[in-house]
């Protein structure tokens, strides 16, 4: 009697965890069939349009370019930005920050990453565009403005606000993950280091990054796909034009990614094949962050296959 | 002990008193609410730009019949016309009038104009307030990108009064899909020649900065010197924003205020006795602001789907706000409805049927 209640609770218990990992799966599928049926009118009308570099609603194109590659220029700018400065916060936190600096530092890593994304936007938009503009846009277009990548005009809200804006979202990311790794150093290689006369420095870079660098890759991609699927905040400050990067091809020129896309016209949009595009382009959303999540994968697999062999 | 159990008896008497007072005071209340009305909960939704107009007309009805409930939801035209289409809204706000292939395929909708607005043209310029000259010709210039300074020669030859800086212009324009987006651009694709960009709630806009919703707008705009956008007449005027006096079909450079749009509103009473779903931009007539536009209540003509006395409750509602609710709206900063177009609102609600019987 004792056994068998005990044998249908385990047994119960394995159904149990078993069934929530069946949720999460049916889930993304869900998710997957949804946005493969609704776009279905678009991608049978005219497959090739989503790949086109015009989107007007009145002549019926509907061609998602600019929307794909602000999404990619954006996310891989703030990854770029946010990389160097989330690895020397972490290095400084674990290897010179005094205990208090170190107590708070923490503190304000995790708030920031708590910072609801519309927080984020409002902050963009009121502050920051009039600062990037009257002292960094200005100033660049003003000196190295005929370079195409630098051109003005200057308005603020542009690409390159997006990133900055995006940068700040996911430095936390980044940071608080790597931190927990730098700080798993195991001590032994670390005293035999010192012990061999190592600077700090040494340290860090000989022996703290080479242990960490999966899991901070890995946090890295993690960010990306923050970055890849923000909504809102890059909505307000990414200035919502398809110009880019077909007129113009500046970081300073206002932009649109796919998640600003889709948020700005989904609700008012009545013909069916606009519709249908805007949910196509949230597909090409999906499979993106797909490929980018499995080539990290397969690339972290690959190095830890060297390093066990090694 | 007898103290005590006195004591008891009276609190439950006392407590009984009062259940008894309250249980009659509810049935009175009752039975003279059922008297006056039968209750009703309506669930409407649609375009968000006359939402602050119907939350009022809603707590207001409301007061004078508390047995009616209505909610309406501030989810855009498109999707309060879609609501409507599946019946999960009992009427729906829409700032466009449905297209032609969109009453095709749901036949039997009634547009019925309950106010209106007018769309102004904001700008951010330096020592310049409100009052500017512009002309149709100019302004889809400028939102073109054909006009790029301030002190280019078209604008100052409409303005020989004022020193223009030379300043860059700055086009903000709404992101998002928008029946502003539509009032503005079907004005100019009217008014003027040389805009080729067409009109709807959104458009391929060649220049300039998109910004989300009315706030968006206002506010990139205020931070950006040299900027230009397009701004509701309540949202500017609410957020003491300049804007422009635009030139009318009878060649008069006009200031939007209510008595302007309102005007504007009349004019076009007789295009609606024929066509409610005309266009009513650029109407001609005395002072009258050119980019005006009506925003509709959508309602399908029988309303033998839903319950009696819903139906009821729904087109006493639509009969009050086109009355007595109009009342509410310059307080609101939305201009009243002309009795020449209450005229013809009322026309379409007559139409109203429940089972073959008119509701009004």
């Amino acid at each position: 009697m004792n056994k068998k209640s005990i044998f249908f609770k385990d047994s119960a218990f394995k159904y149990l965890v078993g069934g929530s990992s069946l949720i999460v799966v049916a889930f993304f599928v869900m998710i997957f069939v949804m946005l493969a049926v609704r776009s279905y009118p678009s991608m049978a009308n005219d497959p090739l349009m989503i790949f086109g570099s015009t989107w007007d609603v009145n002549s019926g194109l509907y061609g998602g370019i600019p929307a794909i590659l602000g999404t990619l220029a954006s996310s891989a700018i703030a990854v770029a930005l946010a990389v160097p400065i989330s690895l020397g916060m972490s290095v400084f936190f674990t290897e010179y920050a005094p205990r208090r600096v170190r107590a708070a530092l923490s503190i304000v890593i995790d708030m920031l990453a708590t910072i609801p994304s519309v927080i984020f936007g409002i902050w963009g938009l009121w502050i920051v565009a009039p600062l990037v503009k009257t002292y960094v846009q200005d100033p660049i277009v003003g000196s190295i403005g005929f370079i195409p990548l630098f051109s003005g005009p200057a308005y603020g809200l542009s690409l390159f606000l997006a990133s900055l804006v995006l940068t700040f979202m996911i430095v936390p990311i980044i940071s608080s993950l790597t931190i927990s790794l730098l700080s798993t150093t195991p001590v032994e290689l670390r005293e035999a280091m010192i012990s061999l006369g190592a600077t700090r420095w040494e340290v860090v870079r000989h022996v703290a990054l080479p242990f960490s660098k999966l899991g901070i890759f890995a946090s890295i991609i993690l960010a990306l796909g923050r970055a890849l699927g923000e909504t809102m905040a890059v909505t307000m400050v990414i200035g919502n034009s398809f110009i880019w990067p077909f007129s113009s091809i500046s970081l300073f020129s206002p932009a649109s990614t796919i998640t600003s896309k889709i948020a700005s016209e989904l609700y008012e949009a009545v013909d069916v094949l606009h519709v249908s595009s805007l949910v196509e382009l949230g597909l090409i959303l999906l499979v993106i962050t797909l490929l980018v999540n499995s080539s990290a994968r397969l690339v972290i697999t690959r190095i830890s296959r060297r390093n066990a062999s090694g | 002990m007898f103290l005590s159990d006195s004591k008891g008896i009276s609190k439950i008497l006392g407590i009984g008193i009062v259940a008894v007072v309250l249980v009659a005071a509810g049935l009175i209340y009752y039975t003279q609410s059922m008297g006056a009305e039968q209750p009703a909960t309506i669930t409407a939704g649609g375009a968000s730009f006359p939402y602050p107009l119907i939350s009022k007309w809603v707590s207001e009805y409301n007061k004078l019949h508390p047995a009616v409930q209505i909610t309406y939801q501030s989810v855009g035209s498109g999707a309060g016309q879609n609501g409507l289409f599946a019946k999960t809204f009992d009427f729906a706000g829409s700032d466009a009038p449905l297209k032609d292939s969109q009453m095709e395929q749901n036949p039997g909708i009634l547009h019925i104009p309950e106010t209106g607005g007018g769309i102004v043209v904001a700008y951010n310029i330096p020592n310049i307030g409100s009052g500017m000259n512009l002309t149709a010709d100019v302004i889809a210039k400028i939102f073109q990108g054909n006009i790029t300074k301030w002190n280019a020669p078209e604008i100052a030859a409409i303005n020989p009064a004022l020193t223009l800086p030379d300043l860059n212009i700055v086009v903000i324009r709404r992101s998002d899909s928008s029946g502003t987006t539509n009032g503005f651009t079907s004005y100019l694709k009217n008014a003027s020649s040389v805009w080729i960009l067409g009109s709807g709630t959104t458009v391929n806009w060649p220049v300039g900065i998109g910004a989300s919703g009315n706030s968006g707008v206002a506010s990139t705009l205020q931070q950006t010197p040299g900027g230009v956008g397009y701004l509701e007449f309540f949202y500017a005027k609410n957020n003491s924003i300049p804007f422009a006096k635009v030139m009318n079909r009878n060649g008069q450079f006009v200031e939007p205020t209510l008595t302007s749009i309102s005007g504007a509103l009349g004019a076009a009473a007789p295009l609606l006795s024929s066509d409610v779903r005309a266009s009513v931009v650029n109407m001609p007539g005395d002072g009258v602001y050119p980019i005006s536009v009506f925003t509709y209540i959508l309602v399908y003509k029988d309303l033998s789907y839903m319950p009696e006395a819903k139906a009821k409750a729904v087109a006493n509602f639509l009969w009050w706000i086109i009355h007595d609710g109009q009342s509410y709206s310059e307080s609101l900063l939305y201009p009243r409805l002309p009795s020449s177009v209450v005229t013809v609102a009322e026309a379409n609600l007559k139409q109203l049927t429940y089972n073959g019987r008119p509701l009004l």
